[in-house]
């Protein structure tokens, strides 16, 4: 029985409630968060029957998003906690850094930490919408400096993906053109929204540092689509298409700067797989969506081809098992790696499409730093709005490539900054800590002080590249098993010098930014990089365990996420990353996967799979 | 550590506040208010005392009525929250843990807030915005972090009781602006409090924090900073002149 959900008027919604009426679609795709919504979409606007299974409950933006709620209508005025590690109101369902019933280990030694979420569209609903892309020197690291591995396609392969992703999902930024720091195609991109205070500040200051401070990109619209025009340059050739994303266009306002972007946006302005892509997906009516499905092992025939997948319905705690002609898997980067290596058959005794043993290797996170700083400048400033698109207006990018090259930097991969601060709401702990300042300030002197405080204090974070090692990797835990009886995810980790090293060159340049500014560090400058860097898994953009390349014995997927050993299996998800640059990286995820569906669509045409 | 700014923690320091395993208890009672809801789409209150609630500026609100009719969706695939704690209702939210202060106690905490945030010409004392009812929620709060600050709050309260009835043979709440002044002087600020002070000046700083959370989270406390946003615009403008000006930008 299929039923329609009423929860969007205008988009027929359709969950499968009982999959035993259909057995057979052409593909299944696991997940629906970044790869998996796009894979969905990308299928199903090309006509075929897609299934997705999804682990999480259903999950509608639309009526879920606390919109304009302030803390202190939220218990303990939104903090965080366990469960809400991100704070009350944070789009997270079911997760955070650990998910009810499903844990992960980490070997001895290990500290890695893996946050998801367990809702339709994943992480997708609360994650920092910076969206850049990977440069020319991204896709050949080992060419230009002999360390990782290069990657089976370049930058101009992606480039029209990436132009049409941004085109399809919204992106704002500049049209600035730096070194590895690729500008879109005319027209792509939206507009960036006008710098804040506190970023004009800091691109001064970076001035005579020769830091480039500028627009940042982010999965926002500052302005609406036009859906008379991009659905026709987006897909030329496709009228179905065209419709449902008209339709989808139509339905999505831009943004009215306010509400942080974290807790989702009701309004659609800003990208979440449940508001961009699954609508138009579901309203092509090739679509079911079955949510609590936690998909455990893709399953094979005796030619090794893939035949469907057994999950575990939630819901009544049952084993159910759907075949398709094709399998995608974008259950994200190390749960796709779990379900490969929970694979087994006598064909594939250490997992499906795992002939070269690396499915759970090279897995990687990025770098990261920060430093804070309280600026005097900033103090007492005139009251004006500063929300803004609630993620940053500007960024800087990594400026210093040629100096990395010629060694005198003794760390090989750069980093970007992201940064921020100022008169933005206040929350619980805004302000805290006004003792250290104020000398102990109370009575109506502590008043004073918080007017004169609030809004001078900014952060900086560093975002960089990690490059693969044989030490890091996740592999199947022996011990342990999830409520649902799947055995659970090891993960093993060490960071090298040149990651320690690259925290350390963050943590000396925020100073130098924040000095430049008149301001005081508010933490510790650690020449020890080792206890600057954040933990694996922190930042929350692990990618590789199933990466892509030319040769099936040195790679899991062919440069289009296609299993070298199960033609049908294909990955869209960060799991395929050979590297992972300082570009945050789920753009990469969004235009990679088009890119598979493209040769998934080709694949099935040529008659080679399916 | 994200890409999304931290969030500060409530209680300072590097831990997140644990949960405590205890905490379904109070959401049992409300799924049952939420079938009840449905059932009889009645609205339901919050689990705060309506006046309280008022006090700190939280209007009280109908519970949600439970998702769509079961006609139009299966069962289980219906969007919206479970009402668990990794899963809460983010449009009604509530705080229904019992609440662990005394009445007395209460009474030496609004005294302290109001010490700490007393009212001026631009906005009015902490207690006016529910502030004490605040620090009652968050010590009250089943996570082990603020469980541990229950003990520091409750110590700090029996311990300034003591100083004032040692000093000037009264308790805190009934004591004079002056003789208020003398005790808190001695333990406002930790680096410079005496040895036999140091305990007192954590307890101190706990509530100013707390105090500091409340107060400048409410309508109040906002407009006395000059927080002028969470308001929809069509445009987002550069900063005005005046800022420009400030900070050298023109
Ligand atoms: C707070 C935060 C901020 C972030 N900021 C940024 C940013 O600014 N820029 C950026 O590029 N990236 C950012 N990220 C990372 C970004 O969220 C991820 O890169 C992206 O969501 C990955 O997409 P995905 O499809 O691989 O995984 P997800 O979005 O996690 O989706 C995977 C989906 O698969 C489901 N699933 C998992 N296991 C199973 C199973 N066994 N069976 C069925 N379904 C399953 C999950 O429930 C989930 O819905 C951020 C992340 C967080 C948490
Ligand atoms: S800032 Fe803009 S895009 Fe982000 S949630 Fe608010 S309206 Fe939506």
């Amino acid at each position: 029985m299929i039923v329609a959900h009423p929860s969007l008027p205008g988009v027929r919604r359709v969950f499968l409630s009982n999959p035993k009426a259909q057995t057979e679609y052409d593909v299944i795709v696991v997940g629906s968060g970044a790869g998996g919504g796009m894979a969905a979409y990308q299928l199903a606007v090309a006509g075929l029957k897609v299934l997705v299974l999804e682990a999480g409950r259903n999950y509608d933006p639309v009526r879920e998003t606390p919109m304009f709620k302030l803390p202190r209508e939220a218990p303990l005025r939104g903090a965080g906690y366990r469960e809400k590690p991100f704070g009350f109101y944070d789009a997270t369902v079911d997760g955070g850094w650990e998910v009810p019933g499903e844990p992960y280990t980490n070997a001895p030694g290990t500290d890695f930490r893996w946050w998801r979420a367990r809702m339709l569209g994943g992480r997708t609903n609360h994650w920092g919408r910076i969206s850049l892309r990977m440069g020319e020197y991204d896709f050949k690291p080992k060419t230009r400096d002999g360390l990782g591995a290069d990657w089976p396609l370049t930058y101009q392969d992606l480039a029209p993906y990436y132009d049409r992703t941004e085109m399809l999902i919204g992106v704002y930024g500049g049209d600035d053109d730096l070194e590895n720091t690729p500008r879109s195609s005319p027209g792509v991109l939206q507009p960036a929204p006008a710098p804040r205070a506190v970023e004009l500040l800091a691109k001064k200051a970076c001035g005579p540092l020769k830091i480039p401070v500028i627009p940042a990109h982010l999965a926002i619209m500052t302005k609406r689509q036009d859906a008379n025009t991009l659905p026709k340059r987006i897909h030329p050739d496709n009228p179905l298409a065209q419709r449902v994303l008209a339709q989808s266009m139509r339905e999505r306002q831009a943004c009215f700067w306010a509400t942080p972007c974290g807790n989702g946006c009701s309004i659609k302005a800003n990208f979440q797989s449940t508001t961009v892509l699954l609508p138009p997906a579901l309203a092509t009516g090739n679509v079911d969506i079955v949510p609590d499905a936690m998909v455990r092992e893709v399953t094979v025939d005796r030619t090794g081809k893939a035949t469907g997948v057994s999950y575990i319905d939630k819901r009544t705690r049952t084993d159910r098992h759907v075949k398709a002609r094709v399998v995608v898997l974008a259950a994200s980067a190390a749960e796709t790696a779990r379900i490969l290596l929970n694979s087994k058959s006598e064909q594939a005794p250490n997992g499906v499409s795992n002939s070269s043993g690396l499915v759970g290797k090279y897995l990687m996170d990025t770098v990261g730093a920060g430093l804070g700083g309280q600026i005097p400048i900033l103090e007492n400033l005139p009251p004006h709005n500063t929300d803004g698109a609630s993620g940053m207006h500007m960024y800087m990018p990594w400026w210093l490539y040629q100096e990395q090259l010629a060694g005198k930097l003794g760390f090989a991969r750069g980093y970007h900054i992201e940064f921020g601060g100022g008169r933005s709401m206040p929350g619980n702990g805004t302000f805290s800590g006004l003792e250290t300042y104020t000398q102990g300030a109370y009575g109506k002197r502590l008043k004073e002080e918080a007017r004169r405080y609030y809004g001078s204090f900014m952060w900086f974070d560093g975002r960089g590249e990690m490059i693969p090692n044989e030490d890091s990797y996740c592999d199947i835990d022996p011990d342990t098993v999830d409520q649902w009886g799947i055995p659970v995810l090891r993960f093993h980790w060490k960071w090298s010098e040149h990651e320690t090293r690259q925290a350390a060159h963050m943590q000396k340049t925020f100073a130098e930014i924040i000095e430049a500014m008149g301001g005081k560090l508010t933490g510790r400058v650690e020449t020890d990089g080792s206890r600057a860097i954040a933990r694996g898994g922190q930042i929350i953009h692990e990618v590789g365990t199933c990466r892509m390349g030319d040769d099936p014995r040195t790679s899991v997927v062919n440069q289009y996420g296609q299993s070298w050993d199960v033609k049908n299996l294909f990955i869209t998800d960060g799991a395929t990353f050979v590297s992972n640059a300082d570009k945050n990286p789920t753009l990469s995820i969004l235009a990679l996967a088009w890119r598979s569906c493209d040769h998934l669509l080709d694949e099935l045409q040529k008659r080679n799979i399916g | 550590m994200s890409d999304a700014p931290e969030l500060p923690n409530t209680d300072g320091t590097d831990t997140p506040i644990g949960a405590d395993e205890s905490a379904p208890v109070t959401l049992k009672r409300r799924d049952a208010l939420r079938v009840l809801a449905a059932a009889a789409t009645l609205p339901v209150l919050d689990g705060l005392a309506a006046g309280e609630a008022e006090a700190q500026g939280t209007t009280p609100r109908p519970a949600a009525p439970a998702a769509a009719p079961a006609t139009q969706a299966p069962t289980g695939v219906t969007p919206g929250p479970r009402g668990t704690l990794a899963d809460p209702d983010l449009l009604y939210p509530r705080t229904n843990w019992p609440r662990r202060l005394t009445t007395a106690e209460m009474v030496t905490i609004t005294a302290l807030c109001d010490v700490i945030i007393p009212a001026d010409e631009k906005s009015p004392a902490a207690s006016a915005v529910g502030a004490p009812s605040y620090v009652n929620e968050h010590v009250s709060a089943p996570y082990d972090g603020n469980q541990r600050d229950l003990v520091r709050v409750r110590g700090g309260i029996a311990w300034i009781n003591l100083e004032s009835r040692k000093r000037f043979s009264r308790d805190f709440a009934r004591l004079t602006a002056a003789q208020k002044t003398a005790i808190c002087d001695d333990i406002c600020h930790l680096p410079n409090a005496k040895p036999e002070f140091r305990a007192a000046a954590r307890f101190f700083d706990l509530v100013r924090d707390l105090t500091a959370t409340a107060f400048y989270t409410t309508d109040a406390g906002m407009k006395d900073i000059g927080y002028v946003g969470n308001v929809a615009m069509p445009k987002f403008d550069p900063p005005p002149p005046a800022v420009l000006r400030q900070l050298g930008l023109e």
